[in-house]
């Protein structure tokens, strides 16, 4: 289910630029959340996240903020 | 994040705060309900097992240590009687076929659907007197300062501030939680891989024509090299009563280096002519991804602290041997020893690291915990790059050497060999030292 609301990944575009690892964090999302621009930023589409955290572990230290969706809310396996 | 610090001495609201209903979560849950504990078990998704995804083998005898009834009265899948281990190249695949019998009597692993083996769990638990708070997120742990430093009281979800003697870190490999206390450091990327699995549907006619299993059997494919496209980790397909589970591991510190893309990689394996026609006409139903702890012992974080103890994958508690890979069973041993840690400091009245130092010592004298020990090596000797291309290559160029009748006379296969290994990257030196490696890490 979508938080409308409140989106669960912030980007520290300063961050991310001066450490180049939007391509990292890009390439490592199986969920397509990311997209790397020509000027180095990341676009954000929250609403695909699967919530797998891999992410936040190739982003360089305070790169990104990103925890899980409020309760009840996010991705909804049927199968898992 | 900070913990929040709380003086207020309130009678706790329960014995007990677990937050997580995975596997290492309910079964500590049930376990201590059994023992006459109230316990609060706390999950952030709609329903437990939403949020949770595993590759799909769980190696099931601990679990029906707990639950005797577990194979008939569980929603198990299928029961893995055949273990085929694949080296795939781009053109060529060698594999090694293990079918047993004995595998199936008595069942040693089974594969499951998280989305439906934890509501089940969660079931049991609620029947034996937890009470389940599902769709509410815990924020934060709360702590007051105590006479050895920091020790936990309760945790912070929204606006509620519930309290316990103990509480219990049961919230997957991302533990924000086992972080925010700082009983786990930001991991290494060698430590960790990202798992990119699908679920396609196909009847269960053609899944066991396809697999070479009958009835309730199942068959795991444990995969390496160009499935990964070279990348450390491995590609796995597991078969469902109705559907398989297929996916790659990718380790995060050779997928950034080589910088391949995830996703590539994941579309590369699926339509890999060697796995392509295992899937051909069954329809993607789910897909999803998990981050996987790789370090085995060596990154297992701090475990216990005053009034809490970290279970499953909030303590990094999988293994990878090569062969089996490991993570559910470990999860039921580490919810299973918490229980006991935990009934012990219950009993004493005694929630400081020294009360609760029974889940530490009932986990490393379980055969698990003991496995943790025994294969310590073991992710280092699989972060071996040759493993991943070369020597699959050099096995298949000597097979089709001997295979190749080219109208050329044959020479005698160790000619072969030789002229093989010669063009490959592999040295004799590397033989020796992997050699020597694997059979001490494995």
């Amino acid at each position: 289910m979508l938080d409308d609301d409140q989106t669960h990944i912030e980007v520290n575009q300063e961050i991310v630029k001066a450490t180049g690892c939007g391509t990292a964090i890009a390439a490592c999302c199986a969920a397509r959340v990311y997209t790397e621009e020509p000027d180095g930023s990341l676009s954000v589409e929250y609403a695909a996240c699967l919530e797998c955290g891999t992410c936040l572990a190739v982003a360089a230290p305070g790169a990104l903020k990103w925890h899980y969706p409020r309760g009840g809310f996010g991705i909804q396996f049927r199968e898992g | 994040m900070t913990a929040l610090e709380v003086s207020n001495k309130a009678e706790p609201d329960f014995d007990v705060i677990i937050v997580g209903a995975g596997i290492a979560g309910c079964i500590a849950a049930y376990q201590l309900a059994q023992q006459g504990r109230s316990v609060l078990l706390i999950e952030r998704g709609e329903a437990p097992g939403s949020k949770n995804l595993s590759g799909g083998v769980l190696y099931c005898r601990g679990m029906q240590e707990v639950f005797p009834d577990f194979l008939d009265s569980a929603p198990v899948e299928r029961r893995v009687t055949r273990n085929y281990i694949n080296f795939l190249n781009a053109e060529s695949s060698i594999g090694i076929d293990y079918k047993d019998t004995r595998l199936a009597d008595p069942v040693n692993a089974v594969t499951v659907l998280r989305a439906k083996l934890d509501p089940w769990l969660a079931g049991k638990c609620e029947e034996a007197g937890v009470f389940l708070m599902s769709g509410v997120r815990v924020d934060r742990v709360l702590t007051e300062n105590g006479a050895t430093g920091k020790r936990v009281v309760g945790v912070k979800a929204g606006d509620d501030e519930l309290r316990a003697h103990v509480v219990v870190a049961a919230d997957g490999v991302n533990s924000f939680i086992a972080q925010e206390v700082g009983l786990r450091a930001k991991q290494p990327l060698n430590h960790l891989a990202t798992g990119v699995k699908c679920v396609v549907n196909l009847p269960a006619e053609t899944i066991e024509a396809r697999f070479g299993v009958t009835g309730d059997e199942g068959a795991a494919f444990a995969v390496v090299g160009d499935c990964t496209e070279g990348v450390g980790g491995g590609g796995f397909m597991y078969t469902n009563t109705n559907s398989i589970s297929v996916g790659v591991v990718l380790r995060l510190d050779d997928l950034t280096a080589k910088r391949k893309v995830a996703t590539d990689v994941f579309d590369h394996f699926l339509t890999h002519p060697f796995i392509a026609p295992y899937l051909e006409g069954g329809e993607v139903i789910e897909y999803g991804c998990h981050m996987v702890a790789e370090g085995g012992l060596g990154m297992l974080g701090e475990i216990d602290m005053d009034g809490m103890v970290v279970v499953g994958d909030a303590a990094g508690l999988t293994l990878n041997t090569g062969l089996t890979v490991r993570g559910m069973d470990l999860a039921v041993a580490s919810g299973v020893a918490a229980a006991v840690g935990i009934g012990a400091s219950l009993e004493r009245k005694d929630f400081s690291k020294a009360g609760l130092a029974g889940y530490r010592e009932t986990l490393f004298a379980s055969p698990e915990g003991k496995d943790m020990k025994t294969y310590a090596k073991a992710p280092a000797f699989l972060e071996v790059e040759r493993m991943y291309k070369d020597y699959g290559e050099l096995i298949a160029n000597v097979l089709y050497g001997a295979f190749n009748l080219d109208t050329k006379p044959r020479e005698h296969l160790a000619k072969v060999a030789i002229r093989a290994f010669k063009k490959s990257p592999v040295k004799v030196r590397h033989l020796i030292s992997d050699g020597i490696a694997g059979v001490r890490a494995l």
